[in-house]
């Protein structure tokens, strides 16, 4: 089977660069800000494939550049090197609508102009985020805040578009008769199921999950990763699955990637991660597991 | 259609300061289509190591590990790769250890159902009833059907892990002494599904504590020290 996406070489910094920066941070260096030039490379030469209904794994502390993967992959930030492609495939081809301009697939995306971005994601992609408030405005209704998301993929029937609201949001557990209280009347987990529902409105075929349960307690974490396997297996979604939490990536994927200070360490299937880690962190990362 | 060559594993652990650990050491065996193998030995011998080796959960330090598989060939687990490693795991590898991976929120029928819908050549319909059949058969009372795994006795989480392992008829099946912590009637039970999925045609690779259980359900058995 071919891979969807393709990552080579990602690689984002905050600074001018200088010639040393390469060989002056990293895990080794046990930095990710060079001292030469007080440049910080939050992610450096990431590459990775992901394929057609799998889930991989990204772990690693705070600061090691995950979440930076994600917002270059989601086109918010712009990334200074490396090429993100999308493969043409037969899933692809039977969307409708903006595939007139299936040129885009299978080049560099980085190279897109942000409308162009603005289409791919509308099409592709949907996102969760740990902090709600980024995903949602919490002072329109959760049916708008789906329905938001729809306009921006074209819908324009009101009916329609409530009416797919309020399937989404059944389907992610929220009372339908609540869907036109604003989320800032919901508790987290209710905030992250709306989440949910409005990244999956546009029918992703690339889901990134970031950090989506830290923060919850335990019997609405449960309740969100289930949520979360049952939509994987009927939609046939890929994943992108940040987390710190060895557990949560256990659950939910079959590869992972270890990183720090900006730089893989280490990748392989979920279990020879956890259970025979080779590199120096990972070990202590899986040591560090309660 | 598994033969381990010279498999040796050492661990090196950086934690403690690069210190090495020798797993096991050029272990090598034949196991034919259709036969069982038990692996024995004393405590810490390496028994485990090597089905963790041959499942890819560890990677193998040398040596190799050929593999005939249907859909790729002939094929050396110890390198493969992840993909393919996971699409074999998926259709002909199976592995039951002696715990259960609880799963938060996922029925016990859920658990057994599951392997068995994965491999897509079967109705929903179909799968239920395999999997009705199966924990019938492993005596867990049907009222526990729609519940949570995590709140089970050992004993029937055990029961559950091996529905969840064999219910899908791996083509290859790797044992870590799936009858650890199972009183004697169930013990027999298990036997006896050892064997007719033998009879099936699964090719198996096994631990087992008991020396005895071992004779009565393994045709051939490897030392390892």
């Amino acid at each position: 089977m071919e891979p969807m996406i393709q990552a080579r070489e990602l690689t984002k910094r905050f600074g001018m660069g200088c010639e040393r920066c390469l060989e002056s941070t990293g895990p080794d260096q046990e930095t990710n800000r060079c001292w030469h030039c007080g440049t910080v490379l939050a992610c450096n030469g990431v590459s990775f494939d992901l394929y057609p209904d799998e889930a991989l794994g990204v772990v690693g502390e705070s600061g090691s550049g995950k979440s930076t993967l994600v917002r270059l992959l989601h086109f918010e930030w712009e990334a200074d090197g490396g090429s993100f492609v999308i493969h043409r495939n037969a899933d692809l081809e039977q969307l409708p609508g903006l595939f007139a301009e299936a040129s885009h697939y299978s080049c560099n995306l980085f190279g897109l102009n942000s409308f162009q971005k603005r289409q791919i994601r509308n099409a592709l992609m949907g996102i969760v985020y740990q902090n709600p408030h980024l995903g949602l405005r919490m002072h329109v209704s959760a049916g708008g805040n789906v329905a938001e998301r729809l306009l921006g993929g074209g819908w324009r029937n009101i009916a329609a578009m409530r009416q797919r609201a309020a399937d989404l949001l059944h389907r992610t557990e929220i009372p339908v008769e609540r869907m036109d209280e604003p989320p800032a009347n919901f508790s987290g987990g209710m905030q992250q199921r709306v989440q949910i529902a409005k990244a999956l409105s546009n029918n992703p075929l690339i889901l990134f999950l970031d950090e989506v349960t830290t923060g919850l307690d335990l019997s609405v974490q449960a309740r969100v990763l289930d949520l979360i396997r049952t939509l994987r297996s009927e939609l046939k979604l890929s994943l992108l699955v940040v987390s710190h939490d060895l557990g949560v990536i256990n659950l939910l994927c079959q590869r992972t990637m270890v990183m720090k200070y900006g730089r893989v360490v280490e990748s392989g299937l979920t279990d020879q991660i956890l259970q025979d880690p080779q590199h120096r962190y990972t070990q202590l990362l899986v040591a560090s597991q309660l | 259609m598994l033969t381990v060559e010279n498999l040796s594993k050492q661990f090196t652990l950086h934690i403690l300061n690069g210190k090495q650990l020798d797993a096991c050491r050029d272990v090598s065996f034949t196991v034919p289509k259709g036969r069982f193998l038990g692996l024995a030995g004393p405590s810490g011998a390496g028994k485990s190591t090597v089905l963790k080796c041959i499942y890819r959960t560890y990677l193998p330090s040398s040596g190799s590990v050929n593999y005939e598989s249907p859909s790729y060939g002939a094929v050396d687990l110890a390198t493969l790769p992840e993909r393919e490693v996971i699409d074999i795991r998926t259709r002909e590898m199976g592995y039951v250890s002696q715990f259960l991976k609880v799963v938060p929120r996922v029925s016990a029928l859920d658990v057994v159902m599951e392997p068995i819908l994965a491999r897509n050549n079967v109705t929903r319909e179909e799968a239920r009833e395999r999997a009705v059949q199966l924990l019938k058969r492993l005596r867990i009372q049907e009222n526990l059907f729609d519940a949570y795994p995590a709140t089970f006795s050992g004993g029937e989480q055990q029961r559950v892990n091996i529905a969840h392992g064999v219910s899908w008829r791996p083509r290859l099946l790797l044992l870590d002494e799936p009858t650890a912590s199972l009183d004697r009637e169930s013990v027999g039970i298990v036997v006896e599904i050892l064997k007719d999925l033998r009879a099936e045609g699964t090719t198996m690779i096994g631990i087992f504590h008991d020396h005895d259980l071992m004779a009565s359900v393994t045709d051939d058995v490897y030392h390892i020290n």
